[in-house]
C-alpha cells in the first residue's frame, strides 16, 4: 500500500511540463462544463475548499470559489484581514483551525511572499497559490497560458514580451517562468530600476525599448503600474513612465497582425494602456476572465483528484 | 587539582603535542609528558582530545536586560560553555540598551553570579542606539564592567559625521568601535539581492551595501587613528576592502560568523525564516571570498552573532519574521565541517580565529592564550573528529532557531574549563 | 470474438434497437468514451442503412463521474458532445460491460445533461462480475471471465485491429 504524496501549487514550477499540458487540455473539458445547463460534476463532492484572502480580491475569490463549486466540493470563504497580520494573529494557527473544521485544501492570497510555503510546512492540507507578496501567482500563468494556447494555437516558440514593473510584480515572475516551460521566449521590458538584479535567474531576456520589441512579439503582457512606485525613486513620474512605456494606438499598430494583448486586470487606463487601445479588440481580457474558471477547475482536478487520505492498492 | 591527561595539546600555528596538562589555583601548573597523577586530583582521561584556550566569542546577544523569551544571561552562558566559550561579549541592544553604566554594570555582575563565562558588555556607540548622539562611553568605560568594545550592532551608526566623532571619542580610552556595516539608506531588503531574490520576489539587499559602508569606516579611521573592528563580514567586496586596508597598515580587524560560511542565499528557497539573518545569506561567490579570507589572514575572528528568537516570535511570514540565528553551540561544529574538512586551513587556524584572535581584539590578557605553564586555566577540551547532529531541542539555549537543525556538524566540545573550574563536564554544564 | 463477429453483432444489435423502439425516431445515441463511442458510429451507420435515417449520435466522457477518483488520481479530461437528450430515449453504447460502474457513471452524466423519456443500455460484450444493480438491453455477445482476466475489445479507429481479447494477468 501506498499513500501518494501531497501536492500543493505554490509556484508555477511545481508543474513538470507534462503536468502543465494536462492541466491546459482538461481545461478544454471543464469549459465545455460550463456551456451545459446544469453546470456541475461530481468529481469533488465532500472535499472542502477553502479561500483565505488576506487581500481583497473579488476576481479570483469568485473564480476560485465557482471552480469550486462546479466540481461539487463545498466552499469557505475567509476573508482574514491584512491587520490580523500585523496583530500578530499566526497565519498557522488559523489554518489549523480550518483544518480542524475538514478542509482539504487551502487557497491562499496574502501580501507576504511565501506564505504560502510556511502554510504548506504547517498543515495537512493541499495549498493553492493565489497570490502572495510579490513573489507569484501561478493559476494567473496557467490561465493566461490556457488562453494565448486556444487563440494562438500552440505556445512553443511563441515570443511573448512582459512590460511594465517586472520587480515586484508576482504576475510577471509566473507568467515569465510558465511561458518557458511550455517552450516559449520572453522578454521582460521596463526601466532598469524596475527589473530586478538577478533577472538572468527567470530565462528571459531584457530591454528597456518598448518599440524596439513591439514588432517581434505574438503576445504582449501588460502588467499594472502601482501608482506609488514613483516615491520609491524607481521612475519620476507616471507621465514619463506612460511615454515610455505606456500602450496606446500607436504602439498596439506596431504589433504583427496576429499578436494578442493580456492584462491579468484590472487595467489602469491611460497609465500602462490607453483607452484607445484597450478598446482595439487585440485584447484577450475577457477571455483570460472566462478562462480562469476553467483553468482553476482543472488545477483543482488535478490537485485534489486523488486523495491521499484514500490508500491505492498495489 | 585537574590533570587532563594524554591530551593533544595546541602550541600555535598548526603545532598539536601530546601533553599532561596539570590544572591548580586557576593557573595551568605544569605542561609535559608522563605527569604522576597525585591521589585526589581530578584526572580526565583527554586521549584523542584537543586542549585549547577557551573560546572568545565577540558578538553574541543575550537579550538581558529584556522580556527573557528569547534568552537571559543564565541560559545564553550555559550555551556559551557548551560551545567550548569562556568569554562572551554580550551586544548592546537589550531592553533598556546598555549605553549607561547602571546597565552595563547590572549584565557584567549577573554574568559572574551565573559563573559559567566570562560576560563582557559591549557598549552602545550612540545614546539609545538612535543614532543621534554619542553614549556615554567614558562612564562605560570607567564603571565596574570596563567597557573597551562599543557598538550600535543591529544598526549601522547612521551618519559619516557621527562615527568620524565617535571613532575620535573613542580613542581616549582606547576603545574598539565595532560596525554593524550597512549603508543606512540601502536597507529594507530581507535577503540578499541577486538570483534567488529575484525568483523569489522578496526585496534584497545588495552586497554593495556594505561595501559602501566598511569604505566610510575606512577612509575616517585614516582620518581619526581609531580602533574599527567590522562586525560579521559578509561579502567579497568587504573581504578586499579589509584586506587592502591592513595592507595599507590601518588599525582595522574583522569577524566572519560560521552561517556565513556554511549557507548560501539558496537556503532561502522555500521561505524558511530559519535562514532570515542580517547580514543576509550571501550567494556562493561570497562564501567562497569569506573562506580565502579565513586562509589568508584577512579575517581576525569568528563571531557567532547568536541571536535567539522563541519560537512564537520567528516562525511567521517570512518578511515579518525577525532576522537571527543561534551560534554558541554549533559554531566549531561548522567550523571544522566547512574549513578543516575540506581543507581550507588547518584545525591550528580555526582555534586561533576562536580564542587568541578575539581575545586579542577584546584586550582580555587572561584569554586566548595559548596553553603554557603560569598561563591562566581557560581551557577547552574537543573532539575535532567527532560527528553529530544538531537536535534544536537538545540546545541549552532558551530559543531553537539554529539553520543547522538536522545537519550533521563535525567536532564537538568534551569539558570547558574557566579559571581552573571546570564549567562543562563531558558536554554537560556542572552548575 | 472475430472481426466478422463483431460487424454481425453490430447489425443484430441495430435490429433490435429499431425492433424495441419501433424505428429510431426519437432514439439518440450516446457512447461512452472511448470505444463505446466507436461502437455507437457504428450502431448510427448500420441504423440509417436498415432505417434509412441516421439517429443523433452523442459521445460522452465519464471521468469526471467515476466513484474511484480518490484511488486512481486525476485522469485525463476527454470532451462531451451529445445532443440534448430530453424527451428522447437514449441508447447508452459501451464496448465492455462488467462492474457497471461505468454504466452508473454514465447515467448521472446522461441526467445532468437532459431529461430522457428511457435509457437503455447497448453493449457489444457482457463479461459478468456485476457489483451494481445493472442490466443491457442489447449485448453482442456474452462471455463469461474471471475477475483476474482482462478482457479487450479492439475496433479498428482506436486500435488499428478488430477482435476481443482475453488476457490471463501475468
Amino acid at each position: 500500500m501506498s499513500r501518494p504524496e501531497r501536492r500543493h501549487l505554490l509556484s508555477i514550477t511545481d508543474l513538470e511540463r507534462d503536468e502543465l499540458e494536462d492541466v491546459l487540455r482538461n481545461a478544454e473539458g471543464f469549459e465545455e462544463i460550463g456551456a451545459r445547463p446544469i453546470k456541475k460534476v461530481p468529481t469533488l463532492r465532500g472535499r472542502t475548499v477553502v479561500n483565505l484572502f488576506y487581500e481583497n480580491s473579488t476576481r479570483t475569490r469568485v473564480s476560485f470559489e465557482i471552480a469550486a463549486k462546479r466540481l461539487s466540493a463545498d466552499v469557505v470563504n475567509v476573508a482574514a484581514a491584512a491587520s490580523s497580520v500585523a496583530k500578530g494573529e499566526s497565519l498557522r494557527d488559523t489554518a489549523r483551525t480550518l483544518l480542524a473544521m475538514g478542509a482539504d485544501a487551502i487557497v491562499l492570497r496574502h501580501p507576504s511572499a511565501g506564505a504560502p510555503d510556511l502554510l504548506a510546512r504547517s498543515v495537512d492540507a493541499t495549498v493553492i497559490n493565489a497570490g502572495d507578496g510579490a513573489h507569484e501567482h501561478p493559476t494567473q500563468a496557467a490561465l493566461d497560458l490556457y488562453t494565448v494556447r486556444r487563440r494562438l494555437g500552440t505556445l512553443e516558440g511563441l515570443r511573448v514580451g512582459i512590460v511594465g514593473d517586472i520587480a515586484h510584480s508576482r504576475v510577471a515572475r509566473s507568467v515569465t517562468l510558465g511561458f518557458r516551460r511550455m517552450g516559449a521566449s520572453v522578454t521582460v521590458v521596463g526601466p532598469p530600476t524596475m527589473i530586478p538584479l538577478g533577472v538572468s535567474a527567470l530565462g528571459c531576456d531584457v530591454s528597456h525599448d518598448l518599440d524596439a520589441v513591439l514588432p517581434t512579439l505574438d503576445v504582449l503582457y501588460l502588467l499594472r503600474l502601482q501608482r506609488e512606485r514613483h516615491m520609491e525613486a524607481l521612475i519620476p513620474s507616471e507621465r514619463e513612465f506612460v511615454a515610455l512605456y505606456g500602450v496606446d494606438s500607436r504602439r498596439v499598430e506596431a504589433l504583427p497582425d496576429h499578436a494578442v494583448i493580456l492584462h491579468p486586470g484590472p487595467m489602469n487606463r491611460g497609465v500602462e494602456i490607453s483607452w484607445d487601445a484597450a478598446e482595439s479588440g487585440r485584447t484577450l481580457i475577457v477571455d483570460q476572465v472566462s478562462a480562469g474558471v476553467a483553468v482553476r477547475m482543472s488545477l483543482l482536478y488535478h490537485l485534489l483528484g486523488q486523495s491521499p487520505a484514500a490508500e491505492v492498492a498495489s | 587539582m585537574i590533570v587532563l591527561k594524554g591530551a593533544t595539546v595546541w602550541q600555535g600555528g598548526e603545532d598539536f603535542r601530546t601533553l599532561d596538562v596539570v590544572v591548580e589555583d586557576e593557573r595551568i601548573a605544569e605542561l609535559r609528558e608522563g605527569v604522576a597523577t597525585p591521589s585526589g586530583a581530578d584526572v580526565l582521561d583527554c586521549s584523542g582530545a584537543v586542549v585549547a584556550p577557551g573560546f572568545v566569542d565577540l558578538h553574541v546577544h543575550l537579550r538581558e536586560p529584556g522580556s527573557g523569551d528569547d534568552e537571559t544571561i543564565a541560559t545564553g552562558s550555559a550555551a556559551a560553555a557548551l560551545g567550548g566559550y569562556t568569554a562572551v561579549c554580550a551586544m548592546p541592544n537589550t531592553d533598556p540598551p546598555a549605553d549607561s553604566a547602571a546597565v552595563v554594570e547590572m549584565i557584567h555582575r549577573r554574568g559572574r553570579e551565573v559563573g559559567l563565562v566570562d560576560v563582557h558588555p559591549i557598549g552602545a556607540i550612540t545614546a539609545g542606539r538612535a543614532g543621534e548622539r554619542l553614549a556615554a562611553m567614558g562612564e562605560m568605560h570607567r564603571s565596574s564592567a570596563r567597557v573597551r568594545l562599543f557598538s550600535d550592532d543591529g544598526d549601522p551608526v547612521p551618519t559619516a559625521h557621527l562615527m568620524r566623532r565617535a571613532m575620535e571619542y573613542a580613542r581616549t580610552f582606547d576603545a574598539v568601535l565595532i560596525e554593524h556595516a550597512e549603508d543606512p539608506s540601502m536597507r529594507g531588503g530581507h535577503m540578499h539581492e541577486g538570483e534567488v531574490s529575484a525568483l523569489l520576489g522578496l526585496p534584497g539587499i545588495p552586497a554593495e551595501a556594505e561595501e559602501i559602508c566598511i569604505l566610510r569606516d575606512l577612509a575616517l579611521l585614516k582620518l581619526t587613528g581609531s580602533r574599527l573592528h567590522i562586525a560579521h563580514l559578509s561579502t567579497s567586496q568587504g573581504a578586499a576592502a579589509v584586506r587592502a586596508a591592513k595592507a595599507a597598515g590601518l588599525p582595522v580587524t574583522c569577524e566572519v560568523t560560521p552561517h556565513h560560511l556554511a549557507l548560501t542565499d539558496d537556503a532561502l528557497r522555500g521561505f524558511d525564516p530559519a535562514f532570515k539573518v542580517a547580514p543576509p545569506l550571501r550567494s556562493s561567490e561570497h562564501v567562497k571570498a569569506l573562506k580565502e579570507a579565513v586562509a589568508d589572514g584577512t579575517v581576525d575572528a569568528i563571531a557567532t552573532d547568536h541571536a535567539p528568537h522563541a519560537p512564537h516570535r520567528k516562525d511567521r511570514e517570512f518578511d515579518h519574521a525577525p532576522c537571527g540565528m543561534l551560534g554558541l553551540e554549533t559554531a566549531l561544529g561548522v567550523a571544522v565541517a566547512e574549513l578543516v574538512e575540506p581543507g581550507i586551513c588547518g584545525l591550528g587556524r580555526v582555534l586561533e580565529l576562536m580564542s587568541t584572535g578575539p581575545a586579542r581584539i577584546l584586550g582580555d590578557d587572561a584569554q586566548g592564550r595559548t596553553p603554557a605553564p603560569g598561563a591562566p586555566a581557560n581551557l577547552t577540551v574537543l573532539d575535532p573528529t567527532s560527528v553529530w547532529t544538531v537536535d534544536p531541542a537538545a540546545l541549552a539555549s532558551a530559543s531553537r532557531n539554529t539553520p543547522f537543525a538536522g545537519r550533521k556538524l563535525v567536532g564537538r566540545v568534551v569539558h570547558t574549563m574557566l579559571r581552573g573550574r571546570l564549567t562543562v563536564r563531558d558536554g554537560e554544564v556542572t552548575r | 470474438m472475430e472481426p466478422d463477429d463483431i460487424r454481425r453483432a453490430v447489425t443484430r444489435i441495430a435490429h433490435e434497437i429499431c425492433e424495441r423502439n419501433r424505428g429510431a425516431a426519437g432514439v439518440v445515441l450516446v457512447g461512452i468514451r472511448t470505444r463505446g463511442a466507436v461502437v455507437a458510429s457504428r450502431l448510427a451507420g448500420a441504423i440509417e442503412r436498415i432505417e434509412g435515417v441516421r439517429p443523433p449520435l452523442g459521445s460522452l466522457d465519464i471521468t469526471l463521474y467515476r466513484d474511484d477518483i480518490a484511488t486512481r488520481g486525476p485522469l485525463p479530461v476527454g470532451s462531451t458532445d451529445v445532443p440534448d437528450p430530453s424527451g428522447r430515449v437514449a441508447v447508452l453504447v459501451d464496448d465492455v460491460l462488467y462492474t457497471g460502474r461505468t454504466v452508473r457513471a454514465a447515467l448521472d452524466a446522461l441526467t445532468d445533461l437532459g431529461r430522457p423519456t428511457a435509457v437503455q443500455l447497448a453493449v457489444l460484450v457482457d463479461r459478468g462480475h456485476r457489483e451494481l444493480p445493472i442490466r443491457a438491453d442489447f449485448v453482442g455477445r456474452n462471455l463469461p471471465t474471471s475477475g483476474r482476466e482482462d478482457v479487450r475489445v479492439l475496433l479498428e479507429e482506436t486500435d488499428g485491429q478488430e477482435g476481443v481479447e482475453i488476457h490471463e494477468p501475468a
